[in-house]
């Protein structure tokens, strides 16, 4: 199954990636070839696997409920790209249209 | 002092000597940090295995040790009861330590201050070791050359027109480098095996749940694992230690008890049962050299007292596909965090939301990163879950029953770390799935979630490093160690004769 070039700018919607046009080409090519290896898995019998999420058997993990600083404020906010007081400082993220 | 005198000197012993030397008092902690930073003005400006050298950290932490040996402390005396006292060591630049940045080699995190320390960081220092600095790494981990970096890629010591191997490529470069003796780096699919024998060194991914992933950045939270670097097994075995166990801010690390790893080395290896994977030396395209070599190491386990025999592990030939499912899907997820928002590169001038988000991102990702995060998104996405992730969570299962299998009558699994010795610079970035294969022996380690290391033996016929791959079972470090230490001293692989040490002459 190949991938169109409209699946790759779809893909690249949900993954919150603004693509060039030259990159579209680009990643069409190259997911091609990665998923044309990739689809090799599709020939393991795998009929009554239990499919693995973790590799090491755990139960839950719980620890005492005691209560213990959490990371500060002011090392929380340092690398925020831009700020206001206390607060993280964002573009608009509602259209004008939402003024009123 | 004669022998902070000649930096490189110093910088080439075991990182045991180095603070036995520093405990003793015939050289100072802080000589020990003037040398490793005399040695990297050397020939640090060739190799690139530095993104940020942390001076002040180092030097504070060698004259603090330095006082305090001057007031008659000792190590388990008002000093950490550790081997490592004093010894300088270096960080994969995806952990985070306080007083440096974190930037996964990424522009994203170009500026990214940590806010916290890694704890498998701050297990190592506590243990009295002193940090020179953070170490260059192909972006986010994704990579087997360190060449995806956004900083300009790593050169190998060996060969400076060759990679040093990824992800951990600084990493592994500076020990072979003598940069330092001991580093960290961080392991999804071989990025510390890999590297580890593209430079020549001793490189480990522990058990998963062994070492904590906090302040690790993390790749794929169900394959990520941080180890050492060492040029010795002692080294890599006693940073083991010290990083190693239970942290209460990973749920994944467990509770199991960490031997004393020590205790493994130099011990004989009658009645270790040693199994060659036989189909993995059947991998096309597997450099002949690379595959004699195993052969060698069995035939020397065979002389020292170990029963060798031969084995195979017929689904780890779906590794790859399964980690290229598995490894961009989590990653995919993973770094959905780097939005623009909170923290890292935003892009200017967005005109909504959405707007802000897509271009950061495309501003502050390399094409490789891009790449894995739209396989990952595409296999996580409506429609083609079941054939693609749900398939490759199953996959493991097999794999893990393989490993399995031959654990119930082997000790340790004998195989090639990665199909060829270092290649060169750019031969492979074109070409993603060549790129990708670098790891198709290490990557079925990662998704059964147990343990390897990667042992140099010698040097190739045109001077770059081999070696081994050593498969433990789960939480079976010891007999990996156990192993190594009896190969590493049958081979005594020449790491002084890294011919970038004569740079630093």
């Amino acid at each position: 199954m190949a991938l169109t070039q409209e699946e790759v700018r779809h893909v690249a919607l949900l993954a919150r990636i603004a693509l060039t046009e030259e990159q579209v080409a680009t990643l069409q090519t190259e997911l091609n070839g990665v998923f044309d290896y990739i689809d090799q898995i599709s020939k393991l019998d795998l009929a009554d696997v239990e499919p693995m999420v973790h590799s090491i058997p755990l139960v839950n993990s719980m620890r005492e409920d005691v209560p213990v600083p959490g990371l500060d404020r002011e090392r929380a906010l340092m690398n925020a790209p831009a700020r206001e007081a206390d607060a993280i400082l964002i573009p608009r993220i509602i259209g004008p249209g939402a003024d009123a | 002092m004669a022998v902070a005198a000649n930096p490189q000197d110093l910088m080439f012993k075991p990182a045991t000597e180095i603070s036995r030397l520093v405990c003793a008092r015939e050289v100072s902690a802080r000589e020990v940090v003037d040398a490793a930073y005399a040695h990297a003005d050397a020939c640090d400006a060739q190799v690139h295995a530095y993104n940020q050298r942390s001076d002040a950290l180092a030097y504070a932490a060698a004259d603090e040790l330095d006082k305090k040996l001057a007031a008659g402390d000792k190590p388990g005396d008002g000093l950490p009861d550790s081997a490592l006292v004093g010894a300088p060591v270096a960080f994969k630049d995806n952990m985070n330590l306080q007083g440096t940045r974190t930037t996964c080699s990424s522009r994203i995190l170009s500026n990214y201050e940590s806010a916290y320390d890694c704890t498998a960081v701050r297990r190592l220092l506590d243990a009295g070791t002193l940090p020179l600095g953070k170490l260059n790494m192909d972006e986010f981990a994704f990579g087997s050359s360190t060449e995806n970096s956004a900083f300009g890629p790593t050169h190998n010591p060996w060969d400076l027109a060759r990679v040093p191997g990824g992800s951990s490529g600084g990493s592994a470069a500076a020990v072979a480098a003598g940069l330092a003796p001991i580093t960290l780096g961080s392991d999804t699919g071989g990025s510390i095996r890999q590297p580890g024998a593209c430079c020549g060194v001793v490189a480990l991914k522990p058990t998963y749940g062994r070492v904590s992933r906090y302040g690790c950045v993390a790749f794929a939270s169900s394959l990520d694992q941080i180890g050492p670097f060492a040029r010795t097994v002692r080294d890599a075995a006693l940073a083991l230690q010290v990083i190693s166990g239970k942290d209460r801010y990973d749920a994944t690390s467990v509770e199991a008890p960490v031997p004393d790893y020590s205790q493994a080395l130099g011990a004989d290896l009658k009645g270790l049962r040693v199994a060659v994977a036989t189909d993995f030396l059947e991998l096309e395209g597997l450099d002949p050299e690379v595959k004699a070599d195993v052969l060698d190491a069995a035939e020397r386990l065979t002389r020292m007292g170990a029963e060798v025999g031969e084995a195979t592990l017929p689904s780890t030939q779906y590794g790859l596909a399964a980690y290229y499912i598995v490894g961009p899907a989590e990653a995919s997820g993973n770094l959905a965090r780097f939005d623009g928002i909170r923290y890292g590169l935003r892009a200017q001038d967005a005109t909504d939301v959405l707007d802000l988000y897509m271009r950061s991102r495309a501003e502050g990702f390399g094409p490789e990163t891009i790449r894995r995060v739209m396989i990952g998104t595409y296999v996580l996405s409506a429609g083609y879950y079941d054939a693609y992730y749900a398939r490759a969570q199953k996959a493991r299962t097999v794999i893990k029953q393989d490993f399995d299998r031959v654990f119930a009558d082997y000790d340790l699994i004998l195989t090639p770390t990665a199909p060829t010795p270092a290649f060169k610079l750019g031969e492979k970035t074109t070409d993603p799935l060549s790129m990708y294969l670098s790891d198709v022996f290490t990557i079925p380690v990662n998704l059964a979630g147990n343990t390897a290391l990667h042992l140099p033996t010698k040097l190739s016929a045109a001077g770059l490093p081999l070696g081994v791959q050593l498969i433990g079972n789960y939480f079976d470090e010891a007999n990996v160690f156990r192993a190594a230490s009896a190969l590493e001293q049958d081979y005594q692989f020449p790491y002084q004769t890294v011919p970038v040490n004569v740079l630093g002459a």
